[in-house]
Order: structure tokens, then sequence, then C-alpha cells
């Protein structure tokens, strides 16, 4: 037989082999799908960036169809409309879901501490966070060199007086700030919380009253005058669970180092500051 | 035994598939710069070449070389390793989720790469004999080894990598350049091995 019909044959015959067994397998091996799944894939950019916090858009896909819970406007890239079109696949509204915002928990400004060092490196907070702890007196702080700036795909986070600041309108709580900060200093919050503390400094209280006039120093007033125990002080930094506080506005005014902040707050005998 | 052992010695130091023989140096840039992920690929890598061989060998021996085909190898190998790979993902998928989501987006990454490849036809060329079963053993053992120094040289390198990406370099050598360059000294490093399995083992 002719050498090139052989060669043909043989060729032609693995690849047959190849094809009807991959066939039989897909057929017989068939993993079951929610079909929920494939829709709400196409409604996602296929970016694959891991901003939502899943391993590519397909995992993200899987646990929202699993995740009756799961927010659907965690897609950075495909923004409102991939939230809207995912939210018509799953008959969920997108505007159900809470807008999350980031929180720059750090009011160390230029006037309220200062820095321990020239710093004359790269323009990179992780850069300079190597450098014995950051620039910045207080290692817990926001070292304001605007890398989270950087990575925010909405240009919602900009520098200012040392301090990075959000703006609430335009970020989108993606969270990737909050991965990106060395020291990390932003928090993502719901977008509808009553108070904030805008302080991350652990240390003990008389370390922060050194290195920053602005920084909480643990001395749990706020916690003591909180009727609803939404505040709670562990290492020597308040925190608050959204969920409990209700904006009265109490830890405000005994709060004698003025980290905390109101937003959202309607009642009219709460005094800001 | 000794045989055997200097194979997979000498596969993962001396001819070190990506710092020795520059095969497979796509993945060894693309996923290098974490190490879970570099660990992840380099385990899917060993997984593929211990299957490739264990395929492409006797496909050799008993399909192509006695109708004397030999020059269909190239071919015939990227094809029946893709549909194996393939293969193998879907019955991961069913049978072993959990492998199959740390493995999975690696796997069809490697179908056609040519440290795969490079593998096959390499163990075709070394260890192809008149006898089939100790040359497929030696060529398994050669394929482990294979996999093995491509897991040490990502995981060296990935470690290298993020120490690079933290150092202040010029400028001009950001990025990609001063990774090429990291990857030569690395590469030359190894040349250091030279010599060593026919010293210690031979």
């Amino acid at each position: 037989m002719d050498p090139i019909v052989i060669a043909v044959i043989v060729v032609g015959v693995i690849g047959l082999l190849c094809a009807v067994m991959l066939t039989i397998a897909s057929k017989f091996m068939a993993v079951e799908v929610d079909e929920r799944i494939p829709m709400v894939r196409e409604c996602l950019p296929g970016a694959n960036c891991g901003a939502c916090g899943f391993a590519g858009c397909d995992g993200y896909a899987a646990a929202l169809v699993e995740d009756p819970d799961l927010a659907v406007n965690l897609c950075v890239p495909g923004g409102a409309t991939a939230a809207g079109n995912i939210g018509k696949v799953l008959g969920r509204e997108a505007g159900d879901v809470a807008k999350q915002v980031a929180e720059v928990r750090c009011s160390g400004t230029c006037e309220a501490t200062s820095v321990k060092m020239d710093y004359m490196g790269l323009e990179s907070c992780a850069a300079a966070k190597l450098l014995f702890g950051g620039t910045g007196k207080c290692v817990y702080g926001c070292i304001g060199l605007g890398d989270c700036a950087q990575v925010c795909p909405v240009g919602a986070i900009h520098i200012n007086g040392g301090l990075a600041r959000v703006d609430t309108s335009a970020c989108i709580g993606c969270g990737l700030c909050a991965k990106t900060c060395p020291n990390t200093v932003i928090a993502i919050r719901p977008a509808d919380a009553h108070m904030v503390v805008d302080c991350n400094s652990r240390q003990k209280g008389a370390g922060t009253t050194k290195s920053c006039t602005a920084g909480c120093i643990g001395c749990r007033l706020c916690e003591k005058n909180c009727h609803t125990g939404a505040i709670t002080v562990t290492d020597n930094l308040a925190s608050i669970d959204y969920a409990k506080c209700d904006g009265c506005g109490k830890c405000l005014e005994v709060c004698k180092r003025g980290c905390l902040s109101a937003l959202n707050i309607t009642k009219a005998e709460v005094v800001n500051g | 035994m000794k045989e055997l052992l200097a194979i997979v010695m000498a596969a993962i130091l001396v001819n070190n598939y990506v710092l020795s023989q520059f095969l497979g140096i796509c993945p060894f840039l693309g996923v290098s710069k974490k190490l879970d992920q570099a660990a992840g690929m380099s385990v899917a890598v060993i997984f593929v070449m211990l299957l490739a061989t264990a395929v492409t060998f006797p496909i050799q021996f008993f399909v192509l070389d006695p109708n004397g085909l030999g020059y269909l190898q190239t071919i015939v190998f990227i094809l029946v390793i893709a549909a194996l790979v393939q293969l193998v993902e879907i019955i991961l998928k069913k049978y072993i989720p959990a492998l199959h989501a740390s493995l999975g987006v690696y796997l069809p990454l490697i179908t056609t790469n040519c440290a795969v490849l490079g593998v096959c036809i390499s163990n075709i060329d070394n260890y192809l004999v008149t006898d089939f079963g100790p040359g497929f053993v030696q060529a398994m053992f050669n394929s482990l080894g294979s996999g093995l120094g491509f897991l040490l040289a990502m995981v060296l390198f990935s470690g290298v990598r993020s120490r690079v990406d933290k150092c202040k370099c010029p400028e001009c050598f950001k990025g990609m350049p001063i990774t090429l360059i990291s990857a030569a000294i690395v590469s030359v490093s190894f040349m250091g091995f030279a010599g060593l399995v026919e010293n210690l083992l031979g």
C-alpha cells in the first residue's frame, strides 16, 4: 500500500479513537450543572480578574447560584449592567443589595501625625512598609503613598493631606484597595453605616498619643456609653458592629480623641465633633 | 535502581527542562508570579508529563515505528496528548471535584506545552530500544524527574520574582526585562550541576 495512505489511515484512526473516547466520556461523565450557572456566566465580562473574591468569573457565577444571599454587584468590570442582568436571571433585585463602600480607618493627616523619616524611595506604600514599618510615626496608619488610589478601578480614592480619602459616591465597594493596603487601614463597610472609627492603631494608649493626636487610645468610654452594645474595644482599638449601631451618637459625645465620625445621621441632637 | 535514581536526578538538576533546555518557558514566565499558582501549575505538569509518556511511548513503539511513520511523531503526539488531557479533565470533574478545582485552571494550559511534548520526544530518542519494558520504565522515571525539575524551577523562580518585584530597579528594566535577566541568572546557576550525576552515581 502507498505509504501516504497508511499514514492517513493511522492518524485518522488515532484521531477518530480520541474523538469517540471524548464524546462518550463527555456524555457519560457529564456533571449536571444548574442551568442558571451558564446564564449568569453569560452576564459576566469574563475578564477573570478576581475582584469579586472568587476564582474567576466561573467561580463567581457558581457561587451566585448556590448562595442566595451573595451580592450580585461584586463584579467590578461588569458594573451596574452585569449586576442588573444577573439580577434578572436569578430573579433578584440588584438594588436590594446593600451598597458597600471603602472606609479609610485613619485620621492621621499631616497635622495630626508626622513622619519619622525622610522617605526618598519608591512611591509605593508596600515598598515604604518594608522600611521600618512605614514612613509615619504610627505604623498602623495610612502611609499615604497611594497604592489604593492606583488600584481603584473607578478612581474613587485620592490622597489628600497625607491620607487616602474615599469618594463614597464613586466607590463601588469592590475591596481591591482593602486587599492592597499593606497596613489594612482600608475596610469595606455598608454605605449606610451610622458611625465609623477612623483609626487602626492597636498600640497602647500612651503610644498612640505620642504618634498621633487623632488616634483611638482604647479608653472604652464609647463602649461604656453605647446602649446597643455595638461598640467593642479590642487590642486598644474601638470597633463598631454596624448591624447593631442605631446612630444615637452617644459615643461621639464622649470620645475625647475625635476618632469617631458620624455618617448618615439624621437625629438633630447629635453635634458633630 | 541506581540507574533510575540517576535518571531522575539528571532530569531534575542537570537537564532541567526549563533552566537548562529552555523548554516550557511560557508557563515559567507566565505563572511564576505567585508561589501557590506556580506549585499548582507544576503539579499539573508532572501529572500530564507522566500521562503523556505513558501513552505516547507505546504509540511510538507499537504503531508508528512498525509502519515506518516516525515522521508523524509530532502531530500524533500533540493530538493524543490534547485528547488525553481533555479526557482526564472530564474524569476529574466527575469523580474528584476537589482535585479538578485545584488543577482545573492549569490543565488546559499545558495540553500542548512544549515541555510536555519535549519530554515525550526525548524519551523516544533516549530510551526507545528493541525491548519495550525496560525502556518504558526508564522513560516514566525520566518524565517524573523532568516534572519535578519543572516544579523546582517554578518554585525557585517564584521566590526570586517576588523579591525582584519588591526591589527598586531602573525604570527601563521594570517588568519583563528584569524578569528575563533574573531567569538567565537562575539558569546560569544550574550550570553548576553539570557532571553532578556522573560523579555522584555514575
